[in-house]
């Protein structure tokens, strides 16, 4: 009616189209916005913010330098060749004296990262400074410790002046910061997590492997039972989904241990010796055994959901036409379920990847995973900065590998129910 | 065609899925090579079960099966060589149409050349040669449904059986594609078995009609003498329109018998399904048999009727008759000069040949 070929499109009062659109969508829109708001508070509050806070802290060095604003300040200006002046010496002094006690402890704590040593000597120092009146302060210092003409610990600290740091990082694969600010390995018995990492995707991978050969049969007869039937069974999948996870762990403590259920039971069978008892329990045997367990109902509903669409005209068409029962379902039925697969691998993955409390109470030493170091950091050592960087590094692998599964399979075959 | 070239044979054939009732019961039909028969039947009639035995996919709890004279009760669905067009066409969604085609060409490991000219040669039997790359869900159902029959024929079984294939189809489409369908199965001379609820499309394809209900085959002839010489209630009623008069057998004199009506009209009628005088009957009668208001005197039944509704459909005057005491006779009344001249309400004279009226069972 209007000019519609050339310009935008009118309505017949002579408004913009697009306008008057948006002002009849705006209700709907606030309405929508209204809708997810709680929710999306709620998450922001409970989940992003906390995360965002934890990342951050794995970059975070901020502290120590409101500890010691001085004496870094001083810092700057030494050469790093000899023994510091009088003035550095004398910074720190008075900031290590008028601190308070708690601040230093805390300081002291980051300090020893960078070299251990640090942190008995701040606290031996501060007891003794409080007898020392007037200066020259070096002399002192250094006959209240030898440690405090030590060149190394005034290195150190170079490692620390600016507010950020990637040294959580490097910890975090077995690296760090020398006292010269060079990245170098972990001494050979401090090693722990590069060992860690591998580990956790062996875990994984392998209980994702189990998932999928148990899931996939029990999946395809659910699939294919009448309805009656597979009800029952998807019972008897759910029943252990249900029941709390704490509960199953201790379950298989029960069944697994040497003096278990299962190992007693092949002693009486005579299947093994007494003395052979299978070692089952705490160790990695046990994470694998336990968490495929756990984690089976993640494989098989996407399984089942992906297996329920594919019309069983498809495996008889392939009959029909000649195929063997077992070439049609590798060439026809299992391509057709691939969109299952890859749902339930990368959920049961995902959810390995970062499990913590199968491994902590079945693991033994042998099967922690990532998740019990992180979890570790956080309770016992206080070291939030490594637990952080521990965590950050796996959502990124976890981001990358979800990065290259869109891309090798195409997030849209993903089916999840 | 003799007994002597009987491809398919199926004797006394039962099905129970349950073990309490028969879905097929004591099945009989011999199909002859190059025949097109198809089984035509309400749902749960058992026609899709018996096609379903003789694919191999569900097997027959008594009697045998013959193909070609092996009984094939126990030859595994893939090794039994027939061809299939599914319902909903089952073309497999992650392959192309060539991939799809060539499938049954690789399982029997033939060379890739001859696999690429047989896919090819089916693909233009279907007019769909530029179509073999794509993926079947980028086709629009009839041209699924011609990739579908495609790759049933493609590596020429002598046997291709189908199922309601064109089921998904539009009411255009669906006519179109039942010429094809028999077309190629004039020019190939395969035996094809066919499945279908809609009679209209039994009629157009077929050499023989196999009428299924309640398990049983009720009538098996050509598609002519099926509609014109119906044997029982149920054929007479499930393939075309059709006019019933229920009453009792009066009299029997040699072909025709008398039908007494509950308001005593007497109807002479063709002796077909009826034994002995005192039966209960229904009488059969197509609609375009009925006579208005004829002026021969030619008929041997002639009675009085009342216009109880008229409907329009172009070609001809749907008519609905209160005649006998039935009020849902129905006569077809061509619109010309003397059909558009009926009014409701109006009282006519409805006759009708004997021969054209058959007294069958109950129904």
């Amino acid at each position: 009616m209007n000019e519609t070929t050339t310009g935008s499109i009118l309505t017949t009062e002579g408004v913009p189209l697009k306008v008057s659109l948006q002002k009849a969508e705006k209700r709907n829109k606030i309405r929508a916005i209204l809708l997810v708001a709680p929710l999306l508070v709620f998450i922001l509050v409970t989940f992003l913010i906390p995360i965002g806070d934890m990342l951050l802290r794995s970059v975070d060095d901020s502290y120590i330098n409101t500890v010691f604003p001085k004496t870094f300040k001083e810092y700057k200006k030494w050469d790093r060749q000899d023994l510091p002046s009088e003035e550095l010496y004398k910074t720190m002094f008075f900031e290590v004296k008028d601190s308070e006690g708690y601040a230093i402890g805390k300081a002291s704590t980051r300090m020893n990262y960078a070299k251990s040593g640090w942190k008995s000597l701040l606290k031996k120092s501060k007891r003794k400074f409080k007898k020392i009146e007037e200066g020259p302060y070096k002399e002192q210092m250094i006959a209240i410790d030898k440690k405090w003409a030590d060149m190394e610990y005034w290195k150190a600290l170079g490692v620390m002046v600016d507010a950020t740091t990637a040294g959580y990082y490097l910890n975090a694969v077995d690296l760090k910061y020398n006292v010269d600010k060079e990245i170098v390995r972990q001494k050979e018995n401090r090693r722990i997590y590069n060992h860690t990492w591998i580990k956790t995707f062996k875990v994984s991978v392998l209980v994702m492997i189990f998932c999928l050969m148990l899931g996939y049969p029990i999946s395809y007869l659910l699939s294919t039972l009448p309805l009656k039937y597979s009800n029952l069974l998807m019972i008897c999948v759910l029943l252990p989904f249900w029941t709390s996870l704490l509960v199953r762990t201790v379950a298989w403590m029960v069944m697994l241990q040497q003096k278990g259920v299962f190992n007693n039971l092949l002693v009486m069978a005579n299947v093994i010796a007494d003395e052979n008892r299978f070692k089952l329990m705490y160790n990695e045997t046990a994470t694998i055994i336990v968490m495929t367990q756990i984690l089976l109902p993640f494989m098989v509903l996407p399984l089942y959901s992906v297996m329920k669409t594919i019309s069983p005209n498809y495996m008889r068409a392939a009959l029909n036409l000649g195929a063997s029962p077992l070439h049609a379902f590798w060439k026809v039925y299992m391509p057709n379920s691939v969109p299952g697969i890859s749902a339930g691998c990368m959920l049961v993955f995902i959810l390995a990847i970062g499990y913590y409390i199968t491994p902590e109470l079945v693991g033994g030493k042998d099967g922690q995973m990532v998740g019990n170091w992180i979890a570790y950091h956080l309770k016992t050592t206080l070291n939030w900065g490594l637990s952080a960087a521990l965590g950050a590094i796996l959502l990124g692998v976890l981001t990358v590998l979800y990065w290259v599964y869109n891309k090798l399979v195409g997030i849209e075959n993903i089916k999840l129910g | 065609m003799g007994s002597t070239d009987t491809f398919v044979k199926f004797e006394k054939v039962d099905k129970s899925y349950d073990g309490e009732t028969l879905v097929v019961k004591d099945l009989n039909v011999d199909i002859p090579q190059g025949e097109f028969l198809t089984m035509l039947g309400p749902s749960g009639s058992g026609k899709t079960t018996t096609l379903m035995m003789l694919a191999g996919f569900e097997t027959p709890t008594g009697g045998e099966i013959y193909l070609d004279g092996e009984a094939i009760n126990k030859i595994p669905p893939y090794k039994r060589g027939i061809g299939m067009v599914f319902q909903n066409y089952a073309l497999f969604p992650h392959m192309t149409v060539n991939e799809n085609l060539a499938f049954p060409l690789e399982v029997r490991k033939l060379i890739k050349t001859d696999i690429q000219e047989k896919v090819k040669k089916a693909l233009d039997m279907v007019e769909l040669g530029a179509f073999g790359n794509r993926m079947p869900l980028q086709l629009s159902g009839g041209q699924q449904q011609r990739v579908a029959l495609a790759r049933a024929l493609v590596f020429e079984p002598r046997l291709v059986l189908m199922d309601e294939p064109l089921g998904a189809l539009d009411k255009k489409l669906r006519e179109q594609m039942q010429y094809e369908i028999k077309h190629i199965h004039e020019n190939l001379g395969i035996t094809v078995v066919y499945v279908t609820h809609d009679q209209s499309e039994a009629l157009t394809m077929s050499n023989r009609i196999a009428v299924f209900n309640d398990g049983k085959i009720q009538q098996i002839s050509s598609p002519d003498i099926l509609y014109e010489k119906p044997e029982n209630a149920f054929v007479a009623n499930f393939i075309g329109e059709n006019n019933q008069l229920k009453g009792k057998v009066k009299s029997i004199s040699g072909k025709n018998c008398i039908v007494t009506t509950d308001k005593g009209d007497e109807i002479t009628s063709l002796k077909i399904n009826v034994n002995s005088v005192g039966d209960s009957s229904t009488v059969s009668l197509r609609p375009e048999r009925v006579e208005i208001n004829s002026a021969d005197s030619n008929f041997e039944n002639t009675f009085n009727a009342k216009v109880k509704e008229l409907i329009y459909l172009g070609d001809h005057i749907r008519t609905r008759v209160e005649v006998c005491g039935n009020d849902q006779f129905i006569v077809k009344v061509p619109n010309s000069y003397k059909g558009a001249n009926l009014k409701e309400g109006a009282s006519v004279k409805l006759s009708w040949k004997a021969s054209d009226s058959r007294a069958l069972d109950l129904g």
